[in-house]
């Protein structure tokens, strides 16, 4: 009944003969004194798959809860067909037409998918839930939809990717104007992915709008029409998908860093990369859903960035060689000792450090002092029964909090109590008192001030002219290029290319992210 | 084996295989294996002494089980939940207290029951309110329920009170007749109470909250589902019952006493966790806490039948029958996950 799609029938232009169902206009969301969206304007149209792009920070998840109504939006209007709208809950914005669907499935795993899609609103006769019309209008909705699952069986014994269908079609039931999927793709296998998009143009030729937020490129292009790119809050362009290149748009993501930092006086690549023996050496290491097969060699002294956006498997890639998570693929040798790496434990008795990306939830310890964070990784190395004598903790503590220039300079304040880029120079200290071999820093600057920034820089630079070996991770390429002896580049997963740094410059990063080394402005 | 009736078709080689290879629904094979271990114990009981198998025995196990089979309904609403209910034992004895001292007092015997069960529905109320609206978890909650229920009870009265109201003996003692086999009114109220929870569970949007928030509460809140009430209503619902059990527990025994009932909910959570209900909530039946109960009631028969045994292996069989149906549970939801 629904031909196949071959070319997507043109989107109407701005302003022409089809009205946007849902115009947010000049939305400015503000916590505290963090302007999370800054005059951003977003048009849907019925009948369009509609991408939002940005890295982490850019205001992806504001915009969307401003939409659903998880925020109230300070300034700003948003228009649902001609009509203004303002919306204080999720209730609300439901109500208006628009249906989300998180990147975790939010429905009740013990219940029935027919039960998951129509909770709330069962059909009823005499007070009791209709349980035959319910399964029959489920089933109606899963054909529709060309899901072919039985609405009877139980949720969690499908697979995520079905699950997240079925949340799919849970709003549509609705009859929603409006879908969001927030990342609905993330933990999805290429078939899965293809199954979701088949839903999703089929609504789409129902004229449902769908917003549709995801961090591989490639789904970008293969699904979406239009797309808006938002950068730290604001809004960077509209534009159609099919008249933008990859280069384009990871540009138009990661914009220039106009900001001056101290240039570092990065001394030469200490070691010429293959030589000796490595340090660390990973062969094919892999995760299923995760990371595929993956090489990666790191020697003594040695710097290595890893560049690549968000959703890369940079991320993953670190958490593979702490142990954070355990590969079910591949080797992974330190010193050429085959070790597997069950736990972190098992990656600090190896003598490597990790420092999470994500500071808060998995570095923080807010209600302790900055000395006893610095010193949790030493004393669980140490193990609980040798605590650390009460002059070395004062000694080191003040060492550190001199070499990192952390402020205030004083042990005993509050980790919560201090700002981002001296909580993430305790992290390093963390680190750095267990005498770590390798050091694997992920996004170790994110979120900080230039300031802090560039200290923490330096002092890698540093510890790595002493011969540490670092594995460098960071959104920011100037900062991997400025700091890397050897560059590893990462998209959709997997690792696409290595070289030593020599010259490379942001450009050619971006050309190798793309994947397309085309000929475009030279403005760079 | 070949229990299940299979529709006349015309493809006779599939539908031998349908039976053949029938397998019974995840979800039901908890409370498969209560009733098997059920049959089991009767079975087992039957060969070994004479008189078991008299239907009777089964009767008086609904009988002598009938206030327990009405505190597990109203646990097994909160445990679906993922809550838990520690003050139900306490309700019971305050609520033989209330309902022997009122009688005492000349009270009207319906004016009384209708005291006992609004006290216990309303500290169920009190409870449930606590927990959701202070975010006070409910292992703490129902301790504090569990201390204030059995200190009323004993400002009530320190000294045992006996029932002597003509309506209540006779409520008691009158028999119903079903051929030549007799049961209590008693049980028929605790059968009822199943017959309800398992419709309210099964068929109406206030049960398939009570599933939804034991699978996800915080799904169930961004589904849009009366999250709030449900929570409160569960525990309302587990005070009701615990003061009707207590009524149940009076017409048994006959007076009201403070140290009625001194850890029956925990009996009451080994009933409702044998039955198969998930600690964790989301899954499972009262029907299962019904079976729970009288595998619970069925062990004790056996040792009085026995009679050798003392009693303190009720305990010990409950204890291991707990754990063994817990372990069993954790390894039938890892395989799903």
């Amino acid at each position: 009944m629904t031909q196949m799609r071959t070319q997507p029938e043109t989107v109407s232009p701005p302003g022409a003969e089809t009205q946007p169902v849902i115009e947010m206009r000049d939305i400015s969301i503000t916590f505290g004194a963090v302007r999370a969206l800054d005059g951003v304007s977003v048009r849907l149209f019925p009948g369009e798959v509609h991408a939002l792009m940005g890295e982490n920070g850019a205001g992806k998840s504001t915009l969307i809860k401003a939409l659903t109504g998880v925020y109230t939006i300070d300034s700003g209007v948003i228009t649902i067909g001609g009509e203004q709208h303002e919306f204080h809950s999720p209730a609300a914005s439901q109500a208006a037409g628009i249906s989300t669907v998180y990147q975790e499935v939010n429905l009740v795993p013990n219940l029935t998918v027919a039960e998951n899609m129509l909770l709330g609103r069962e059909p009823r006769r005499f007070g009791s839930i209709n349980v035959r019309e319910m399964n029959r209008r489920a089933r109606r909705t899963l054909l529709h939809l060309g899901i072919d699952i039985d609405p009877r069986t139980v949720l969690d014994e499908h697979p995520i990717a079905v699950q997240q269908l079925v949340a799919i079609a849970r709003a549509v039931d609705v009859e929603a104007k409006v879908l969001i999927l927030d990342e609905p793709t993330s933990s999805l296998d290429a078939d899965e992915v293809e199954k979701l998009f088949t839903v999703m143009r089929r609504l789409r030729d129902e004229g449902v709008a769908i917003v549709f937020v995801s961090h591989f490129l490639d789904q970008i292009y293969e699904i979406a029409d239009r797309m808006t790119i938002l950068r730290n809050g604001r809004l960077v362009e509209e534009r159609m998908v099919a008249d933008t290149t990859q280069l384009e748009l990871v540009r138009l993501m990661i914009g220039r860093e106009l900001e001056v930092l101290d240039r570092l006086d990065r001394a030469a690549p200490q070691t010429d990369a293959g030589s000796g023996t490595p340090l660390l050496k990973a062969v094919g290491l892999g995760r299923k859903n995760t990371l595929e097969a993956t090489d990666l060699e790191l020697f003594e002294g040695e710097v290595v960035g890893i560049a690549g956006l968000l959703g890369s498997g940079r991320t993953e890639l670190a958490r593979l060689l702490f142990g954070a998570d355990t590969a079910d693929s591949g080797e992974l040798a330190v010193r050429s000792h085959r070790r597997r790496l069950r736990s972190p434990r098992h990656a600090i008795d190896r003598n490597i450090a990790f420092s999470s990306e994500d500071r808060k939830a998995e570095g923080v310890v807010g209600d302790l002092t900055v000395a006893d964070n610095m010193l949790l990784a030493l004393q669980a190395s140490r193990g609980w029964l040798r605590p650390i004598p009460q002059a070395t903790r004062t000694r080191l503590v003040k060492d550190y909090i001199e070499a990192l220039d952390i402020r205030p300079a004083d042990p005993n304040a509050l980790m919560r109590n201090l700002s981002g880029g001296n909580q993430q120079k305790v992290l390093l200290a963390r680190w750095l008192i267990t005498e770590p071999e390798i050091l694997i820093l992920d996004e170790p600057t994110r979120g900080i001030d230039i300031g802090a920034k560039a200290q923490i820089q330096a002092k890698v630079a540093e510890l790595a002219a002493q011969g540490l070996s670092v594995v460098f991770i960071s959104a920011e390429l100037e900062e991997v290029l400025r700091l890397s002896d050897r560059l590893v580049v990462m998209r959709d997963r997997r690792k696409i290319h290595e070289q030593t740094n020599d010259d490379v410059s942001v450009r050619d990063v971006l050309e190798i992210i793309a994947g397309e080394a085309r000929e475009g402005e030279t403005r760079a | 084996m070949s229990a299940i009736t299979v529709p006349p078709s015309s493809d006779r080689a599939s539908t031998w295989d349908r039976v053949r290879t029938y397998r019974p629904p995840n979800r039901y094979l908890p409370i498969i294996a209560t009733a098997a271990l059920f049959l089991g114990l009767f079975g087992v009981g039957g060969m070994r002494y004479d008189g078991l198998t008299d239907p009777q025995v089964l009767m008086s196990l609904l009988i002598d089980n009938a206030f327990l089979i009405v505190l597990g309904v109203g646990m097994t609403f909160v445990i679906l939940t993922g809550g838990i209910d520690l003050s139900v034992g306490s309700v019971v004895a305050l609520s033989t207290m209330i309902a022997a001292k009122t009688l005492e007092l000349g009270w009207s015997p319906y004016a009384s029951m209708a005291a006992v069960l609004a006290t216990g529905t309303l500290l169920g109320l009190l409870m449930g309110l606590l927990i959701h609206y202070f975010d006070i978890q409910p292992f703490i909650a129902t301790l504090a329920g569990l201390f204030l229920a059995r200190g009323i009870t004993y400002l009530i009265s320190v000294e045992s009170i006996s029932i002597k109201d003509p309506t209540f003996t006779e409520l008691a003692f009158r028999t119903v007749y079903i051929g030549d086999y007799y049961i209590r009114w008693t049980a028929i109220i605790a059968l009822a109470t199943v017959a309800v929870a398992a419709y309210v569970l099964a068929r109406t949007r206030f049960g398939r909250t009570v599933y939804a928030i034991g699978g996800n509460e915080a799904s169930a809140m961004l589904m849009g589902l009366r999250v709030a009430a449900t929570k409160v209503g569960v525990y309302v619902i587990s005070g009701f019952c615990a003061a009707l059990a207590g009524l149940l527990f009076s017409l048994y025994i006959l007076s009201g006493n403070s140290l009625h009932a001194i850890g029956m909910e925990l009996d009451a959570i080994a009933a409702v966790v044998i039955g198969g209900t998930l600690l964790t909530g989301g899954r499972g039946y009262v029907l299962g806490s019904l079976l729970g109960v009288l595998v619970l009631g069925i062990i004790k028969t056996l040792i009085s039948f026995d009679g050798t045994l003392s009693s303190y292996w009720i305990r010990i069989i409950t204890g291991v029958l707990l754990l063994a149906f817990v372990i069993v549970q954790r390894f039938a939801t890892r395989r799903r996950a």
